[in-house]
């Protein structure tokens, strides 16, 4: 159990890798929907893992010469130091490399322990993170030319094309997850690779030894990353730099493929050297530098016009600040381990700290004896039975492979049950969420839906409404034209009336006549300004615009009562004759009282009194 | 979106057969229109169906190629140009059989001294759109020849609009026995017909638009 818990920290970096550098390989494919996340996460997990059993061993020796951790708390610390860099640089969208960060690391774990570190194979190293990016745009632009030369000559249907291109895009990722698994597994267990030793597994036809079966955990690791985090990274790699066509896609990626292979395959390297040409150096190098370096490669053929070169800058910076911060992180956690916890982180540093805690799990036979020369005899003596009796304890366990086999097997099992578990929960939390979101679409849309409909009969309503209101104002409106009509009529024909009897009257001689008339004459007068009629017609008018009269009032406080009435009379569109009519004035009168309103109103010389009123 | 994608050669031949029923829309728009001129009624009502049948033909395959097109999320970075360059091709043959259908509802009265005008306009405004057609073809297998392929279609275009242009002066210049009404007719008719190669010079800009981004 305790060794899983060492891995742990393996186990995050690899799933760093995974989030990160898968986007590398299927990034442009899957963000250009030419091949679904799920068919890229499936393809560059399994030949990950192949990669990194088949072919990861070759770099792996390299960076166990750079710094050989011994002890598991050294490895956990130094893997966990690199993997937070990782992470940490991943979730700020930084370009990141985990050979960087675990080359970094290494390094700190070294300064820490005083353990010499051998500049040959770190001028290896690092001459690959210069070399590695190079090679990279080198091939890629040679086989951007390739690719144009075939694309031209052979005059392919642009929808082959495009289906030839899918199933490039999928080899090439497969070929780029394998050449990434081999490459990059010595970054994720490599660290491991020298404190823990696991029995050799026996297939009948073939066999796992303890660093393919650390690489094949690291593997799982790596392909977890892919499944869970690299959706996201893919989003933003590949068009960061630069705007990739498909056809660019695959040549970015085969070529980053191409000298990730080169720098991992040991078979390679012999037959270089079989040839007399000298050994191929097989180091971790950074997938995404070769990315970068394959971009710019073809950017630069194309006349270097879409490259982002300030993104080149934050690259950079990346690739700086990785190896810094990892090697730092690396030596102040190696510090807190050590002296905190207090445990043995290898090299000069073993128990110094603490002679009276030891570490059982991690103790042997040697290491005990070192202590032997170099601690307190008289403190020593008095633990000296029991360590005798857990040395002989952890002799007995050393040499009985079926037990350690048995719990190499646990631990497997654990890790996959555990991986498994991790998968269901990630499953079925997307499932609950997405059932959720459905749910919440569903009510939403049927929230939406009432509230459409409520709003569509609120609407009928108010039409409804509207046009019984509208009915209304047209009847009474009629009702009042029709009574000032009738009111009209019947003042002319009192006037015609008056005129007729004055006719009369002037024809008759007879007095008593001309008396009679001259009363009838009277009355006519009367009737005519008396008119209870018009005054009945006027209140009846007041009261059905008192709205109007009230908001005329308000907005024009000196109007008079004679001009509110004229308003109310233009409100109903009557004629200025029809007006003097019914207010028993000359119709100059009234076009006189028009003209006072209209100052008094302050209407403009373009609208028209009428419409003012009417809108008002 | 499906990877394994078995039916790329069915699409293929669908594009193919789409461009083809255009194509011969736009051929059985020119021999209707001097069918109607020749006052052949009877060819001409032959060409009334055909044109119909070609044009539903032509939309049918349309959809089938857009769905596909989205189902399985083809060429998704110019799916949406090829699209809406279907959707152009689709117009031609759209705007051929609305063309032919104005003939037989409104019946324009064609003057004799008018007749040659009008045939020679139809021929080379078809000619535009009949021209495009290769270009069309040769975009789905080199986008980098498309270009030179298109200047037959704007050299067309042009001279289409220069007959039309002169049919409409000698209407209103000439013709002093034509009605009005007639004129504006004729006009009418002579304007329906250069839009076929109007549509063409579209379409030929579409193209060579997307040729260019598709040849980079």
């Amino acid at each position: 159990m305790i060794i899983l818990f060492y891995l742990s920290s393996g186990l995050f970096l690899g799933w760093s890798l995974g989030a990160n550098d898968a986007a590398n390989i299927f990034g442009t494919a899957v963000g250009t929907k030419m091949i679904r996340f799920k068919t890229a996460a499936i393809t560059a997990s399994i030949f990950v893992i192949l990669g990194a059993v088949i072919q990861g061993a070759g770099a792996n020796n390299t960076l166990g010469q750079l710094g050989s951790i011994s002890t598991l708390a050294a490895a956990f610390t130094v893997a966990l130091s690199a993997a937070l860099t990782v992470y940490w640089m991943t979730r700020l969208k930084l370009p990141v490399s985990t050979s960087q960060s675990i080359v970094g690391a290494i390094i700190g774990w070294n300064f820490y322990t005083n353990n010499p570190t051998d500049l040959h194979t770190l001028t290896k190293i690092v001459t690959t993170w210069i070399s590695g990016p190079i090679l990279g745009g080198i091939s890629a632009v040679l086989l951007f030319m390739l690719v144009k030369r075939i694309s031209k000559k052979t005059k392919l249907h642009l929808l082959y094309r495009d289906s030839f291109i899918r199933y490039g895009l999928l080899l090439v990722g497969a070929f780029g997850a394998y050449s990434l698994g081999a490459n990059n597994i010595a970054n994720v267990m490599g660290v491991f690779t020298g404190a823990v030793d696991l029995p050799v597994i026996d297939l009948g036809f073939i066999q796992f030894d303890s660093t393919q079966q650390l690489f094949f955990i690291g593997g799982i690791a790596i392909a977890i990353g892919i499944f869970t985090y690299s959706r996201h990274v893919m989003a933003t790699v590949g068009n960061a730099l630069m705007p990739l066509t498909s056809e660019a896609a695959i040549v970015v990626v085969l070529s980053q493929a191409l000298v990730l292979f080169i720098f991992s395959s040991q078979g390679l390297s012999d037959a270089f050297q079989s040839i007399g040409l000298p050994a191929i150096p097989l180091v971790p190098v950074s997938s995404s530098q070769i990315i970068i370096g394959s971009i710019i490669g073809i950017g630069l053929y194309k006349g270097g016009k879409e490259i982002k070169y300030n993104i080149l800058g934050s690259i950079s910076l990346g690739w700086v600040a990785t190896p810094l911060i990892a090697g730092i992180l690396a030596f102040f956690m190696l510090f807190f381990v050590n002296n905190v916890f207090k445990q043995d982180v290898g090299g000069d540093r073993v128990l110094i700290a603490s002679p009276e805690i030891i570490v059982i799990d991690s103790i042997d036979s040697t290491e005990y004896l070192l202590l032997k020369e170099f601690q307190d005899t008289s403190a020593l003596q008095q633990t000296d039975t029991i360590y005798t009796s857990v040395l002989q304890q952890l002799s007995e366990e050393k040499h009985s492979p079926e037990k350690n086999y048995s719990l190499f097997f646990k631990i497997v099992i654990i890790v996959l049950l555990i991986t498994i578990l991790v998968l269901l929960y990630y499953l079925w939390n997307r499932h609950q969420k997405f059932r959720l979101l459905q749910l919440q679409i569903k009510s939403a849309e049927h929230k939406y839906l009432l509230k459409i409909e409520n709003l569509e009969n609120s609407i009928k309503d108010k039409i409804h409404h509207h046009d019984d209101l509208g009915k209304e104002l047209k009847f009474r409106q009629n009702e009042m034209v029709t009574m000032a009509i009738s009111i009209i009529h019947k003042n002319e024909f009192l006037n015609d009336l008056k005129r007729e009897v004055a006719k009369i009257k002037a024809g008759a001689k007879d007095y008593d006549t001309r008396l009679e008339l001259n009363k009838l004459s009277l009355m006519i007068t009367q009737d005519l300004s008396i008119d209870r009629d018009r005054e009945k017609f006027q209140m009846h008018i007041c009261e059905q615009n008192s709205n109007f009269i009230h908001r005329m009032s308000e907005a024009f406080p000196s109007m008079t009562g004679n001009e509110k009435r004229l308003a109310v009379l233009l409100r109903l569109n009557l004629s200025s004759k029809e007006i003097a009519s019914i207010l028993n004035i000359s119709p100059k009168s009234v076009e006189m009282n028009r003209y006072r309103l209209r100052k008094k109103l302050k209407v403009e010389p373009k609208v028209g009194l009428n419409d003012f009123i009417r809108e008002f | 979106m499906s990877l394994l994608y078995k039916n790329v050669k069915q699409l293929v031949f669908d594009i193919d057969e789409f461009i083809d029923t255009v194509e011969q829309g736009v051929l059985v728009f020119k021999e209707g229109v001097t069918n109607y001129i020749n006052g052949d009624k009877a060819s001409f009502a032959d060409k009334i169906e055909r044109i119909s049948r070609l044009e539903a033909v032509a939309d049918k395959l349309q959809r089938k190629i857009d769905d596909e097109f989205y189902r399985h999320s083809i060429l998704p970075q110019n799916a949406g140009d090829i699209e809406s360059m279907i959707d152009k091709i689709d117009e031609i043959i759209d705007i051929a059989k609305d063309n032919l259908y104005q003939f037989d509802d409104e019946l324009p009265y064609i003057p004799n001294e008018l007749t040659n005008d009008f045939i020679r306009l139809t021929d080379t405004s078809t000619e535009a759109a009949l021209s495009l057609f290769p270009a069309v073809r040769t975009f789905f297998r080199e986008p980098i020849k498309v270009k030179e392929m298109l200047s037959k279609v704007y050299f067309y275009e042009k001279e289409a609009d220069k007959i039309s242009r002169n049919i409409k002066r000698r209407l209103f210049h000439e013709m002093k026995d034509l009605e009005l009404s007639q004129k504006m007719h004729l006009r009418y008719f002579a304007l329906h017909i250069e839009t076929v190669s109007d549509k063409a010079e579209c379409l030929a800009d579409t193209l060579s638009i997307l040729a260019l981004k598709m040849s980079i």
